[in-house]
C-alpha cells in the first residue's frame, strides 16, 4: 500500500475530509465477480428461455434447438392442459394464502408472548423446518398411505381413504403438505415482527379497557401490515416448489387435477422431451414471477431502504 | 402485558403443535421397527421395538453415497457464496458506484425469480459446459440461486458496522482491501455464519436442480434418492421413514449448533 504512508500533511482540512471520504471505499470491482455470476446462471438463462420457447428441442445435443417461430406459443394459448394449469396454479396459490397467513400469524403473535413456554413450544414449531420439502413430502405420503398409513387406522375420518384418487381432494392434500412444511417459517416472521411492536401500545390499549380481541385487530395487525404482505409475496413464489410435493405425491394427477404450472412444465420438458413447448410455459411463469417481485419491491421498499441508508 | 390468560389461543396453539409433532414422532417411531411390526401395530401406536436395521438397509442400498453427494454440495455451494458474496455486499454497503446500485436492483428482482423457471437453460447450459451428471453441474446453479437472498442478509449485517468505524480507518490510511479484510469481516461474522447455514441448508434440501441435472446413481443427492425410494418401495414404510430420518440428522445437528444463525438466515428473508 503505497499512500499508506502518514495522512498528515496532506494540505488543507478541507482536502482531507473529501479524500477521507472516498478513502477505503470499494469500487464497481468488488460487485463484479458476484454479479456476472448471477447473470451466468441466472439471468442469461432467463432470457435464453424466452429464445427456446420459439423453437423445437428434445434436449438432445446433435439435435440443437430449431427456430419453428410461433408455434408453441399458438399451441400453448390453445392447450386446455395449460389454461386447467393456470387455474390449478392459481387455485393452489390462493387457498396457501387463505390458510397460512392466518396460520402463521395466529401462531406467530402468540408464541411472541412474554411466558417462557411459549418461546419454547415455538422452537417447537420449528421443527419441519428442518425437512426437505421432499423428505416431508414423504414422509405425508407413508401417513396417508391408503392401505398402510392413517386413512386405514382412522376410517372414520378419512372415509374410504384414497385422499389422492378425486382432483379436489389430492389438491387438498398437497395444499396441506404444503401448509405442514412451510407455515413454521412464516411463525417464526412473526414471531419476531410481533416482538417488535412497542409494549406501550398495548398498555394504552388496556386503560382505554380494549380486550384482547380488540388490541389484536387494532394493534396487532395494523402494526404486521407489512410483514404479512411480504409473507403473502413469500407463500405466492414458494408454491413453485409445491412441485417437489407434486412430483413425489401426485405426478400431477389424479386427471392432472393437481399439475400446477411448474409441473407441467418439467414434463413437458424432461417426460415428454419436448424442451422448446416447456420452455413458453416456463416464460409463463417467468412473467408472473416478474409480476409478483416488482410488486414485493414496490411494496416493501426494500430499494428504497438501500437509498436512504446509503453512506451512513 | 396481558393480564389475563387467553384460553382459547392457548388450545389452538397446543393442537396446531400436535399437528405439528404428531407425524414426526410416527415417522421417528415407525423408523426403528420391522415391517411386520409396523404393519401389526399400525402407524398410530407406542414404541414397541428399537432396531436400527432400517438405517442399515438404507445404507445397503446405496443411500450413504447420496447422503455424501448432498453434503459435497452443500461444502462446494457454501465454498462458492463465501468468495463471491462478502464482497459485493460491501460494495453494496460502502459503494459509490451507480454500477453497484444498479446490480443490487437487479439481485431485488431475483430475489422472487424461482430456480424453478430456468430449469430448461440450465439444462442446456450445463450440458453445453460438459457438466450433466456430475456434481459441480449442480453446484454451479445452487450457488448463483441463493446470492441474492444471502446479499441481502449479509448487507443488513454490515450496514450496522459504524461510520465512524469506517472514517477511523480511512483515516489510517486504509485501502478497500484492508478495510474489507480487517474490518467489515471480522465485525460482520455473525451475517457469514447466517449465510452459511442458509446456503448449505439450501443446497442440501435441494430437489429439482439435481433431479434435472443429474441421472447416474453415483451423483444422486439424498432427496431425489428419497423420491425414487418412495417409488421403488412404497409398501416399505418404516424403510422410507428411516431414510428421511437420515436426511434429518444432519440438519438437525446444525439446528443444535447453529441455531442463532439458522433462525436468523430463515428470518431475514421477511423480517422488514
Amino acid at each position: 500500500m503505497p499512500s499508506a504512508a502518514p495522512r498528515a500533511r496532506r494540505g488543507t482540512t478541507q482536502a482531507r475530509r473529501v479524500g477521507q471520504h472516498e478513502a477505503g471505499r470499494p469500487g464497481a470491482v468488488w460487485a463484479l465477480p458476484a454479479a456476472l455470476y448471477f447473470v451466468l446462471f441466472a439471468l442469461l438463462p432467463l432470457g435464453f428461455a424466452v429464445w427456446l420457447s420459439f423453437t423445437s428441442y428434445n434436449g438432445i445435443r446433435l439435435a440443437p434447438p430449431r427456430f419453428i417461430g410461433l408455434e408453441n406459443w399458438t399451441r400453448l394459448v390453445a392447450d386446455p392442459v395449460v389454461l386447467g394449469s393456470v387455474g390449478t396454479t392459481l387455485t393452489l396459490v390462493v387457498v396457501a394464502v387463505a390458510t397460512q397467513v392466518p396460520l402463521g400469524l395466529l401462531t406467530g403473535v402468540w408464541a411472541a408472548g412474554p411466558q417462557r413456554f411459549r418461546a419454547v413450544i415455538g422452537a417447537l414449531y420449528f421443527i419441519p423446518l428442518l425437512m426437505s420439502t421432499a423428505a416431508v413430502s414423504v414422509l405425508w405420503s407413508s401417513l396417508i398411505d391408503p392401505n398402510f398409513g392413517l386413512p386405514n387406522a382412522l376410517p372414520f375420518l378419512f372415509g374410504d381413504g384414497n385422499l389422492l384418487g378425486d382432483k379436489g381432494s389430492a389438491l387438498g392434500v398437497v395444499a396441506f403438505i404444503y401448509l405442514w412444511g412451510a407455515t413454521p417459517l412464516y411463525t417464526l416472521i412473526f414471531q419476531g415482527a410481533a416482538r417488535t411492536i412497542p409494549l406501550s401500545l398495548y398498555q394504552a390499549a388496556q386503560l382505554d379497557g380494549a380486550g384482547i380481541v380488540r388490541q389484536f385487530f387494532s394493534i396487532t395487525l395494523p402494526q404486521l401490515r407489512n410483514t404479512i404482505i411480504t409473507v403473502s409475496i413469500l407463500i405466492v413464489v414458494g408454491t413453485f416448489t409445491a412441485f417437489d410435493i407434486i412430483l413425489i405425491l401426485t405426478r400431477g394427477g389424479p386427471d392432472n387435477g393437481t399439475a400446477i404450472l411448474p409441473f407441467l412444465m418439467y414434463e413437458q420438458a424432461f417426460v415428454s422431451f419436448d424442451l422448446g413447448y416447456g420452455s413458453a410455459i416456463a416464460v409463463v411463469l417467468v412473467v408472473l414471477a416478474a409480476v409478483v417481485s416488482t410488486v414485493m419491491v414496490k411494496i416493501t421498499g426494500y430499494a428504497d431502504m438501500a437509498g436512504t441508508q446509503e453512506g451512513i | 402485558m396481558r393480564t389475563r390468560p387467553n384460553w382459547i389461543a392457548g388450545a389452538a396453539a397446543l393442537l396446531w403443535l400436535a399437528v405439528v409433532l404428531l407425524p414426526v414422532f410416527l415417522m421417528l417411531r415407525a423408523s426403528f421397527e420391522s415391517q411386520g411390526t409396523y404393519l401389526a401395530n399400525g402407524p398410530i401406536a407406542l414404541p414397541t421395538e428399537f432396531s436400527l436395521d432400517n438405517f442399515a438397509r438404507s445404507f445397503e442400498i446405496g443411500f450413504g453415497r447420496y447422503l455424501l453427494n448432498a453434503g459435497i454440495i452443500a461444502l462446494g455451494t457454501v465454498a462458492i457464496v463465501l468468495i463471491l458474496v462478502p464482497p459485493l455486499a460491501f460494495a453494496i454497503v460502502r459503494s459509490r458506484s451507480r454500477t453497484v446500485r444498479a446490480v443490487f436492483r437487479v439481485l431485488l428482482i431475483g430475489l422472487a425469480v424461482p430456480a424453478q423457471v430456468v430449469v430448461i437453460p440450465l439444462y442446456f447450459l450445463i450440458d453445453s459446459l460438459g457438466l450433466f451428471d456430475t456434481l459441480l453441474g449442480v453446484i454451479l446453479p445452487t450457488a448463483a440461486f441463493v446470492v441474492p437472498l444471502t446479499t441481502l442478509v449479509l448487507t443488513g449485517s454490515m450496514r450496522e458496522i459504524s461510520g465512524e468505524t469506517y472514517e477511523a480507518m480511512a483515516l489510517d490510511g486504509a485501502g478497500s482491501v484492508r478495510t474489507f479484510l480487517n474490518l467489515v469481516l471480522p465485525l460482520s461474522r455473525g451475517g457469514i455464519a447466517t449465510i452459511v447455514v442458509y446456503t448449505a441448508l439450501n443446497a442440501w434440501n435441494g430437489f429439482l436442480l439435481p433431479l434435472i441435472l443429474t441421472r447416474s446413481p453415483e451423483v444422486m443427492v439424498a432427496t431425489v434418492g428419497l423420491s425414487q425410494f418412495r417409488q421403488q418401495f412404497s409398501v416399505d414404510i418404516p424403510g422410507l421413514l428411516s431414510a428421511v430420518v437420515l436426511t434429518i440428522i444432519p440438519i438437525f445437528v446444525v439446528y443444535l449448533f447453529a441455531r442463532r444463525a439458522l433462525v436468523a438466515g430463515l428470518t431475514g428473508v421477511g423480517g422488514k
